[in-house]
């Protein structure tokens, strides 16, 4: 094949507190199929919002070419322009407006501000065709599949005569056979003269498609290797997203025995959930575990795997439609169809978003800590600040939350302090099982440590914890059994001995709908 | 974010605790002022829309009659605010309450005038009624998940539509004295005769009393926690301008009349649903929605009933509202409450509520009311026409609230 269409060199990108990028290199053949994989959080995205003017020139250093030319993009349509499209993972279309409107939407066929419906009629046809839809273009987006509304994305890249497309994770919200149409369309575009770079977190796939793969990790462009070549196997490259050393960041932890003959505190059986809208997907797909007082037990996956789901519809059935399995606490099935119930039976939940769903940000950080368990510090329905106020002072202390008093508004407090008030509230609730969701995400090293003492302290205690996790290193540092999901199943549990981030990768990059 | 937290941390705790000697009285309010801005910049604002007319009117509109009619004009308008403080701090809105206010009123006219009803029993009922006519909404937006616009939308044109079909156009009244007394009336006099309305005298001072017991009280609280609280001086001061402005109302009242029944109505309203949105979970849960409402959920709050209660809340305070306007005025009349939400609406949002819901006081709404009140007395007094007293109503409205979001902005919050 021809020489490189795109150039990607030494790029940093910096974020307030955050290094995300810091020495990318990314060289991409005219015409080839490039993949590029890492773990949640080593720099894809990032790297490929810098390409495409998302993250404006001068934001970031480094340099791009792009068919030999360098590139000072300020914004997506400048990328565009030059013919290069990005499709996100959220897919970016109107849902009451048609397939042809969508296609056309911001680069309208229109003479004088009035938009020509024949012209556009006829070329939303021609497009949709080369995508191998055949639906009539005036259908709303909201009445066609995520699969096809995929495809539709791709046909409003074609639109803008794209000459390299992004995809990232395209395939992540499929089904198999909508998978597998979409990599023939990929495929089928190569032949065109496309290039395409594809983000994914699926092995089997990026060895179907791509012809080579870089890969990511920790922000850095580890290596490039040619698909087609011998010595590029699965291991070769689960070798290169984990592949760093382990340093002493987890506090030292005497594993836990499981105990023969009590019923574990918390287990869950044959759990499976419907997505809220696309009923037809499997979200959750009859997943079992089990969890003992006093263990740390870890839930790996990477995206779109299905654990934060299967926590959230645990709890309270938080999140999309339930369709079978049952909870049970000590031995005994227990009803958690609501918030409040779970929280009677002595279940927490602490949310991977704080800010949307952990926290009251404009309250304070008194208000926060007690408002899931009031009773406790009133009589007869009415507060008792006083008794709320020595609360929140002893879990300031003991949680070393870093604030100037405790009536301090949440919003005003950084992202790891945050973190322990949302811990803090739901450590005073008093649960015996907490499951916690990315209890360390978006928060610096230091307070890392903190929470995985908390966390440790926890479970000294006697409590069942929970504990997801998309970085495996704190996973292998914290937990005495860990579970591996991939697309809503669970494809794996590893005990602590046996564990190691290969054996885990490979587990959570198995797609179990294919084995079928 | 942090680095600038612990900076904060030495500088904020010494300032509470003892004065710098150096400082001047003003040089002190000034700093105070700009710390809190959120917090008595309205009440600032209340007090110079209060002098300002004062002087305008070369000192009518603190005549003891005035102050008097003040307080009896604005009821009404003061109970609604309360109540709908509440639903806006939760998040929603209710439009429906001016016509819920002609509605009861006709009600109360059907029940009492047609059918010679007792009035205790009728008020009663009426209550009852209004607390029905919000619940149904209530209903309706919790747990059916209608948005609240839209459900106290079609309310408002459906009692107004009621209310006409009730009373068949006509004004009914008059009503029975006794709800006159308690709408429109005065306290009792008793004891000897001082030139002063002695129950008022009596009510000012244990307003002052129990104003000073809390202040103190709450000062000693906030200390106990190393928390950043007034100086010394500062806090003298404010605590005589409190007691002054509850002695000068007093005052003014006791050398009239007396103290309105609505006076003590309201005061009890607002003692109490202070107290409760302050102290009670019931209150915690109310904010705890309206500030992020996916967390509150899953902290275990039952959203749906809170916005129902709310609601059915609201219904009953249009109701009393309903009442007191319709014997003030000794009628209930078809037309009755027009445009009454949007005075209740713009007096919380002027009293500190956010459109994004989680904020908010019940004594906000209290002093947003009280500004257009005032606004609404002053400007009849000098003789500015309605045309431009709503001009007038409208830019303050938008003034508040532009201050609140510039200030929000710059404080960095």
């Amino acid at each position: 094949m021809a020489g490189p269409v795109l150039d990607m060199r030494s790029i940093v990108k910096t974020f307030p507190g955050v290094k995300a990028l810091s020495d990318v290199s990314l060289t991409v053949r005219q015409g080839e199929v490039h993949a590029i994989c890492g773990e949640n959080g080593a720099g894809k995205s990032t790297l490929m919002k810098v390409l495409s003017g998302v993250h404006p020139h001068g934001s970031y250093e480094g340099e791009i070419l792009f068919q030999g030319e360098p590139c000072h993009f300020k914004d997506i349509r400048a990328s565009e322009r030059r013919g290069i499209v990005i499709i996100h993972q959220e897919l970016a279309l109107v849902p009451y407006l048609s397939l042809a409107e969508n296609i056309f939407l911001g680069n309208e066929h229109a003479k004088h501000g009035v938009i020509s419906w024949r012209d556009t009629l006829r070329h939303a046809t021609e497009l949709l065709r080369r995508v191998g839809l055949s639906d009539h273009p005036e259908t709303r987006v909201a009445d066609i599949g995520v699969g096809k509304q995929q495809l539709v994305e791709i046909a409003k890249a074609l639109s803008k005569e794209v000459k390299l497309l992004i995809l990232d994770e395209p395939t992540a919200a499929l089904n198999d056979e909508d998978s597998g149409k979409l990599l023939d369309l990929i495929l089928e575009l190569k032949t065109q003269g496309i290039t395409s770079i594809i983000i994914s977190h699926k092995l089997n796939e990026i060895e179907r498609v791509a012809d080579s793969v870089t890969i990511l990790r920790d922000g850095r462009s580890i290596e490039t290797l040619d698909v087609k070549a011998a010595q590029t196997t699965e291991e070769r490259i689960i070798n290169g997203m984990v592949g760093r050393d382990l340093e002493h960041r987890f506090p030292e932890r005497t594993p836990h025995e499981a105990e023969a003959g009590s019923a574990p505190a918390l287990e869950i059986r044959d759990w499976t959930v419907r997505h809220p809208i696309d009923q037809q997907r499997k979200v959750v797909d009859s997943v079992s575990i089990q969890v003992r007082r006093g263990e740390i037990v870890g839930i790996a996956g990477l995206m779109g795997a299905g654990r934060t789901e299967l926590a959230m519809s645990v709890f309270g059935r938080t999140y999309g439609r339930y369709a079978g399995g049952t909870v049970l606490k000590d031995g005994k099935e227990i009803r958690t169809k609501t918030v409040p119930e779970a929280v009677a039976h002595g279940i927490a939940y602490v949310t991977e978003d704080r800010k949307h769903y952990g926290l009251n940000l404009i309250d304070t950080i008194t208000r926060n800590i007690t408002l899931s368990a009031l009773p406790k510090v009133a009589g007869r329905g009415i507060v008792d600040e006083h008794g709320e106020r020595k609360v929140a002072e002893g879990f300031r202390r003991s949680m070393n939350i870093k604030a100037p008093n405790v009536f301090e508004r949440v919003g005003r407090l950084s992202g790891g302090n945050q973190q322990k008030v949302v811990l803090s509230k739901w450590i005073f609730a008093g649960p015996d099982v907490l499951i916690l969701d990315e209890p360390t995400r978006g928060i610096d090293v230091g307070a890392k440590y903190e929470i995985y003492t908390v966390i440790d302290r926890l479970a000294a205690e006697g409590k069942a914890v929970v504990f997801i996790s998309s970085e495996l290193p704190e996973l292998l540092g914290m937990c005495d059994r860990i579970y591996t999901m991939a697309a809503g199943r669970l494809t794996g549990e590893v005990a602590r001995a046996e564990a190691t981030q290969e054996v885990l990768m490979r587990q959570m990059t198995k797609d179990k709908r294919e084995e079928r | 974010m942090s680095a600038n937290l612990t900076a904060k941390t030495p500088t904020a705790a010494p300032s509470g605790g003892k004065d710098k000697a150096g400082d001047s009285l003003l040089q002190l309010m000034l700093d105070g002022l700009r710390r809190n801005m959120r917090q008595y910049g309205m009440l600032i604002a209340l007090g110079l829309i209060v002098v300002l007319f004062a002087v305008w009117t070369s000192g009518d509109l603190l005549l003891p009659r005035n102050v008097s009619n003040l307080v009896l004009q604005n009821s009404y308008i003061l109970i609604l605010a309360i109540g709908m403080m509440l639903v806006i701090i939760a998040g929603h809105i209710d439009l429906s309450v001016g016509s819920l206010t002609a509605f009861v009123g006709a009600a109360a006219a059907v029940l009492m005038v047609d059918h010679k009803m007792a009035w205790p029993l009728a008020v009663v009922l009426v209550l009852l009624l209004g607390a029905v006519a919000g619940a149904m909404q209530g209903y309706l937006i919790a747990y059916l998940g209608i948005p609240s616009f839209i459900v106290t939308l079609a309310g408002m044109l459906l009692f107004r539509g009621l209310t006409e079909i009730f009373l068949k156009g006509q004004t009914v009244g008059p009503f029975p004295d006794g709800l006159q007394t308690v709408a429109n009336g005065f306290l009792p006099a008793v004891g000897p005769d001082t030139n002063y309305h002695n129950l008022t005298l009596l009510l000012g001072l244990a307003l002052i009393a129990f104003v000073v017991y809390q202040e103190v009280r709450d000062r000693k609280r906030q200390q106990e926690f190393a928390l950043d609280v007034l100086p010394a001086k500062l806090f003298a001061l404010k605590l005589t301008a409190l007691i002054a402005a509850v002695l000068t109302v007093t005052m003014l009242l006791a050398s009239y009349n007396g103290a309105p029944v609505v006076l003590l109505i309201l005061g009890v309203l607002v003692v109490g649903f202070g107290y409760v949105m302050r102290n009670a979970i019931i209150g915690r849960h109310v904010y705890a929605i309206g500030g992020n409402l996916p967390a509150a959920k899953l902290s275990g709050v039952k959203d749906k009933k809170v916005v129902f209660l709310v609601f059915l809340n609201m219904g009953m305070m249009a109701a009393l509202a309903g009442l007191v306007f319709a014997a003030r005025f000794n009628a209930a009349s078809p037309k009755a409450g027009i445009n009454f939400e949007l005075e209740a609406i713009a007096a919380s949002f002027i009293g500190g509520a956010s459109m994004s819901g989680g904020v908010g006081t019940v004594l906000g709404a209290i002093i947003g009311g009280l500004v257009l009140g005032v606004l609404n007395n002053g400007m009849n007094l000098v003789g500015v026409g309605s045309d431009w007293q709503q001009v007038i109503k409208g830019l303050v409205l938008l003034a508040a609230v532009g201050f609140d979001v510039w200030n929000k902005r710059k404080v960095g919050s």
